[in-house]
């Protein structure tokens, strides 16, 4: 099944892709054929900075069971972790957040 | 036949007149070959889609599949441009059927085409195989499994792509269905709608549907290939394209 649908979320965070590091912007998130991934159809997750064109992006494709293990496991090192220290509104605060991302 | 070709990469006018780059594959030697437009699935213009194309080419068909992605990511990775699509909400109906009409033309004008072109596409190209088809005049269509030719989307997908089943009455030409019994999109209950619908309006169809296939039989680099299915399913294309398209 070709699927369009697609989640979208703007998100704040830096990537590396084949090029190395660069500012994250964009995450989708869509069921749908992987490129690469042994599966029919597979969790496909698209971090990147359409700013910085197409092939800025960090692909990735997931079993469902993968990929909801991954939402647990981001959810238990959140929660692990003392509350907002991840916050983009953390430690150097928002006004100074788009220095810490890196080019 | 000695499956001799070329191919190379060349840009066309697509749809409204936007430059758009394609894969042209055409049989070595003299004669009159028939044209096939080779509608790209939804991970992109990929080397999978391109041997496709050197196939028909091999065959004695001149070939093209235009690079529906192009707009979105001129020179990025197959897959990368496929993401960009996606993002910006995947190829508008209108400009696929415009782009197919400018890769359809291009095989009308070469030097070696008999005049005649068929459509072919797979996954997502086979609804817009589909579509083209009951918009352009072509030769011949074969659909392999495309999703949604009939049947909405199921409603909490949000997905945007919308049936096209009430566009058959403008159905061009022959249509050549390759369907795999254990597929959910298109189900088989959607392929015998689609099929009924055919009969009913008096169009020239075929359908095959596979025992022990689902969708995506024909994809050799994937788990889904079927090689019962994909061999016969080969058979059947150049059948059909032999008899609509190449003479």
């Amino acid at each position: 099944m070709c699927t369009y649908l697609t989640e979208q979320r703007a998100i704040e965070g830096s990537g590396k892709g084949s090029t190395g590091w660069f500012a994250l912007t964009d995450a989708a998130v869509y069921v749908d054929h992987p490129v690469h991934a042994q599966y029919e159809h597979t969790v496909n997750i698209d971090f990147a900075n359409p700013a910085k064109g197409p092939s800025a992006r960090v692909a990735v494709e997931l079993t469902e069971e993968s990929a909801l293990a991954l939402v647990d496991a981001i959810r238990e090192a959140l929660a692990a972790a003392p509350p907002g220290l991840a916050s983009a509104s953390a430690a150097s605060g928002a006004s100074s957040r788009s220095g810490r991302v890196p080019a | 036949m000695d499956e001799a070709l070329t191919a190379r990469t060349i840009t066309i006018q697509g749809h409204q007149g936007d430059e758009i780059e394609a894969y042209l594959a055409e049989p070595a030697g003299t004669g009159q070959f028939g044209g096939v437009v080779v509608i790209h699935h939804m991970p992109g213009y990929d080397s999978a889609t391109k041997e496709m194309v050197r196939r028909f080419a091999a065959h004695g068909y001149n070939a093209i599949c235009p690079n529906l992605h192009y707009r979105e990511a001129p020179g990025a990775s197959p897959d990368d441009a496929s993401a960009a699509t996606r993002a910006a909400g995947g190829v508008p109906d209108d400009r696929l059927v415009g782009d197919v009409a400018a890769a359809a033309d291009h095989l009308r004008q070469l030097k070696t085409a008999n005049g005649k072109v068929g459509v072919i596409g797979h996954c997502s190209g086979g609804r817009q195989a589909f579509l083209a088809a009951c918009t352009l005049q072509l030769d011949a269509a074969v659909d392999c499994y495309g999703a949604f030719v009939v049947g909405e989307p199921p409603a909490e997908s949000g997905m945007k792509v919308r049936p096209v089943l009430d566009k058959a009455p403008e159905l061009s030409c022959p249509l050549l269905g390759l369907f795999g019994v254990e597929d959910r999109f298109p189900s088989p209950d959607q392929v015998k709608e689609l099929d009924e619908e055919l009969t009913r309006l008096g169009k020239q169809h075929e359908f095959h549907s596979y025992d022990d296939a689902g969708h995506a039989f024909f994809a050799v680099d994937r788990p889904s290939y079927r090689v019962h299915a994909a061999n016969d399913g080969w058979e059947k294309v150049f059948d059909f394209f032999g008899r609509y398209v190449a003479s």
